[in-house]
């Protein structure tokens, strides 16, 4: 009765202002108002007669890695990124499709609006009126510019550094604006600000934590003060988070849930049965479980499998250099001189032909894979369909490539050429799954008179910098290495650019460089360049097919499986829209109970 | 007695410092990143910043000295500080052990995490201790029963199974198929009245037993091979000739004398306790030290690893002091003068 009548109130007083102050006010602006307040109207009949905050209880989360801290710059991990995405928001994000939704503003910038500057170098964002944090403060330019200074300060190790590349000055222009400056034409000027990675803390909680100080700031990093629908009531680091709705929160009927539990640790087929099986929990993240036992637990009918492509591509990245260990310091190196026999095209195409794309995704995907041919398969305007052709398996074409290349089998099945064996040594990380494909791959190589020895290495090894070890995935110190990489958001220019010539790793750079395959083509750099001055979408979408195109025909790599996340919710939990391109708890103010 | 004690405590002092080196040393030697489970669209420039920003950049000794300096002067402070609320001189900037991944300090989280490993493991060493002692004593005086014969086969089970097997087995059918019981347990229930202890009980009863039966077959095998080796002792035969009853020679004269072994096996195993137990809690998320041990290995959250492993290494030495000074009181005999 009391939320009815304040929202009457409401209304009519907004109507009164509009009929007075009709000259006052611009047109658009009136008209902005009156349908504001016809929606609250509506708001507020939904929510008397539908929902209301907090009226659904509480909502279990399980995520197989725990969360260890709440602040998505001191942790790039996603599990912390997700956690937090209940608390703090960024100003625009991305929906299930891939499309950006304004959050904390009322419009996205670009050029047509007048949001992005003609030459490309800033971007200005106009803050919705009336947000509030949750301590009842209101959010200003001010913390957007502070947001911007904490992951700046050279001191603070801020993990979410690259999305502020060539940020020159973020600045409040006044009270709801702010205005993001680029150092170089920004084609694609949301870096900052948008998505679940870069979300706007609050300057007055985080004011003395910057720099060297961020780590010190415990209680802040569990338990950071957001504009969104849950507020953190309490933190145990590596175990569980408990949240509760946020009286401030925009939409006055949401979220449903007046509470939620986020549980964390264990392993990934346990999670999913304390959805799938026992319904103990709500909504299960990522579980990476052979399909067979997915579905025999979905089987159970408690749960719902649901799944969502983002832009992951498992591949095999082709080494061009040659990681012979006789060549000591230069190995897999430029220097060390071209690979003995994967710059052959012949012989990766072959190796790409040999491979059965969709029985890999059958053993050890299902739902969570799609075969692929393209290390660039998402968004839709991006995808190639040049390569189609390896989605088939076709042994015998491979032989006949490899036969008419002049790689003749020897005694033992093994094919060579001038004295050169194609013997390939292949290394992942450890990961059932992963050693399932080296197995299957393997086989079908030896068919094509190729041999292969496996390899794998510890997944905090493999992926880790540490410069002493040989086995990391820079160090490449093999002919095949297989794994996993996509991109944070739509836009893939500083992706394809890992493929360029200065990325290539060395002991120059201390092997810190995303060119594995140590490919480098001048023609290549060039649409690298290009890309980074153009502006046009189509034009760029061009641009990116033809680099993807570029990499896959001269066999810098092997795509395999496009890659998707698979969640699990329970059948009583509606409104989950699965979302590969930010947070998949991006839209939990909008879950609420099934009837 | 006394003097004995104090020279082995001091003795003590050497030996962790040497264990602390050679854990840091270890470590850092290790082929791990704290960087590397980022995912890979954090780039290379970046990582390296991150890893200074850990202290990465500086040379082991000063590393390894700046954590014997946070561990053994500024977390005893910070422990006086809080116990008595004051202040002793630079607080505000003295820096205490802080975990890597959760950038909180190490000793807080292992606060927090007491509990749940002490009541869970800790119970399942005494429900454990409770099985296993009966069962050794009736199974070493009925030897070659059936009972023995059972209890001999239960046992081998139980130590020979392993817990991960026992773990699943009990949540496919306590919590899939009949859904008695939970499977996840809920670190933030609070037991306030009889129907949230009821819900407490419920929750740990199934990674108790699981610890129980692990650690009852191990005992009872001890309790019966030492009530064995008294029950043909001169001794036993002369308190049945002097015409005592079957149940006092057995509970007063032979349990006595066969528990001195089997109590000091307890006391080396209490240190286990504090460790958590890895798996059974990764089973049914008790979350505890050994579920936090894991996640630092798995995540090169060093100062958090090298810390827990120190303070398993400190409660190792005591109990071994400990069980050292509980077989001279148990057994009058034996004199360390």
């Amino acid at each position: 009765m009391v939320k009815g009548g304040i929202c009457d109130g409401t209304c009519v007083l907004n109507a009164g202002g509009f009929a007075g102050a009709g000259n006052s006010f611009s047109q658009e602006h009136n008209m902005k108002k009156a349908l504001l307040c016809s929606a609250v109207a509506a708001g507020c009949f939904a929510g008397s007669a539908l929902a209301e905050r907090g009226s659904d209880g509480q909502l279990n989360i399980i995520y197989w890695q725990a969360a260890s801290i709440l602040n998505p710059y001191l942790s790039g991990g996603t599990k912390d990124i997700e956690a937090s995405s209940l608390v703090i928001e960024p100003l625009a994000r991305y929906d299930e499709t891939g499309m950006m939704v304004p959050v904390l503003v009322d419009e996205i910038p670009t050029v047509d609006n007048g949001g992005v500057s003609e030459d490309l170098k800033s971007i200005t964002w106009t803050l919705s009126e009336g947000v509030k944090w949750s301590d009842g403060s209101a959010l200003t330019a001010a913390d957007v510019a502070f947001t911007a200074a904490y992951c700046l300060d050279p001191e603070g190790g801020c993990q979410q550094a690259s999305n502020f590349t060539d940020v020159e000055s973020v600045e409040a222009v006044d009270d709801l604006t702010v205005k993001v400056s680029f150092s170089v034409a920004k084609p694609f000027p949301y870096g900052p600000f948008v998505g679940s990675q870069v979300p706007v803390i609050q300057k007055a909680q985080f004011e003395n934590c910057m720099g060297a100080k961020a780590p010190e700031c415990t209680e802040a990093n569990f338990g950071p003060i957001g504009t969104g629908p849950f507020v953190v009531s309490e933190f145990k680091a590596n175990d569980v988070v408990t949240y509760e709705a946020n009286s401030n929160y925009r939409d006055e009927a949401k979220p449903a849930f007046g509470s939620v539990v986020f549980k964390g640790g264990g392993d990934a087929a346990s999670a999913a049965r304390s959805v799938l099986e026992t319904g103990e929990f709500d909504y299960a993240w990522n579980l990476q479980v052979e399909p067979e036992i997915l579905s025999k637990m979905a089987s159970a009918g408690k749960g719902t499998v649901v799944s969502a492509f983002g832009t992951s591509v498992e591949r095999l990245m082709v080494n061009k250099t040659n990681p012979d260990p006789a060549l000591g310091d230069k190995r897999a190196t430029v220097e060390g001189g071209a690979h003995p026999f994967l710059t052959d095209l012949s012989v990766v195409n072959a190796l790409s032909k040999a491979i059965d794309r969709q029985i890999l995704v059958d053993v050890g995907y299902g739902d969570a894979g799609q075969p692929t041919c393209n290390v660039l398969p998402a968004p839709a305007i991006y995808a190639s369909t040049a390569n189609d052709e390896c989605l088939a398996q076709d042994i015998a074409a491979a032989n006949k490539l490899l036969d008419d290349a002049g790689w003749v089998r020897g005694g033992d099945g093994v094919r060579e050429k001038d004295g050169v064996r194609l013997s390939i040594l292949y290394q992942t990380s450890t990961n059932s799954v992963r050693q399932a494909t080296q197995a299957l791959v393997k086989q079908w190589w030896a068919e094509i008179g190729v041999e292969t020895e496996l390899r794998n290495i510890d997944a905090s090894v493999f992926f880790g910098g540490d410069q002493s070890s040989p086995d990391t995935f820079q160090k490449f110190f093999a002919d095949i290495e297989m794994y996993t990489n996509n991109f944070d958001g739509t836009d893939p220019e500083n992706y394809m650019a890992n493929w360029s010539c200065g990325e290539i790793p060395s002991p120059a750079n201390q092997w810190l460089g995303d060119n594995m395959p140590r490919y480098c083509n001048a023609d290549y750099d060039a649409l690298v360049a290009k890309m980074a001055v153009t502006a046009k979408l189509e034009e760029r979408a061009e641009l990116a097919k033809q680099m993807n195109d570029m990499l896959m025909q001269e066999g810098a790599m092997i795509p395999l499986i496009h890659r998707g996340g698979v969640s699990a919710h329970a059948n009583t939990l509606a409104g989950v829209r699965m979302n590969e391109w930010d947070s998949e708890l991006w839209n939990a103010a909008d879950w609420k109970r099934a009837e | 007695m006394f003097n004995y004690t104090i020279r082995r405590l001091l003795f003590a002092i050497p030996t962790l410092l040497v264990i602390s080196f050679l854990i840091f040393a270890i470590l850092d030697l290790a082929p791990s990143d704290p960087t590397g489970n980022l995912p890979l669209t954090i780039p290379p420039e970046v990582r390296e910043k991150i890893r200074l920003s850990l202290g990465l950049g500086e040379p082991f000794p000063i590393r390894y000295l700046k954590w014997l300096q946070q561990f053994f002067i500024n977390e005893p402070l910070n422990m006086i500080e809080q116990w008595f609320g004051i202040t002793i001189g630079d607080s505000e900037n003295r820096l205490r052990v802080q975990s890597w991944a959760t950038r909180s300090p190490v000793v807080d989280l292992i606060v927090e995490r007491m509990p749940q490993t002490l009541w869970v493991v800790g119970m399942s060493y005494v429900v454990g201790i409770l099985i296993a002692i009966p069962i050794g004593v009736i199974s070493a005086y009925r030897q070659y029963s059936v009972f023995d014969q059972v209890g001999t086969f239960v046992s081998m089970v139980g130590f020979s199974v392993p817990t991960f097997f026992t773990g699943l087995v009990l949540i496919v059918v306590f919590s899939s198929t009949l859904g008695w019981l939970p499977s996840i347990y809920d670190t933030t229930h609070k037991v306030t009245d009889l129907s949230s202890f009821w819900f407490q009980v419920k929750q740990m009863i199934m990674p108790v037993m699981v610890l129980a039966l692990f650690n009852a077959s191990q005992l009872s095998r001890f309790m019966r091979a030492s009530m064995l080796d008294n029950l043909s002792q001169d001794y036993v035969r002369t308190a049945r000739a002097k015409g005592l009853k079957e149940r006092a020679v057995l509970l007063i004269h032979v349990l006595r004398n066969s528990l001195i072994p089997v109590v000091t096996v307890i006391a080396l195993g209490i240190p286990q306790i504090f460790g958590g137990a890895i798996i059974t809690e990764q089973i049914f998320r008790v979350n505890g030290l050994g579920q936090l041990l894991i996640i630092g290995i798995q995540g090169a959250d060093i100062p958090l690893v090298q810390t827990l492993t120190f303070i398993f290494a400190v409660l190792i030495v005591l109990f071994n002091l400990l069980a050292d000074i509980v077989y001279g009181i148990l057994d009058p005999r034996i004199r360390y003068e």
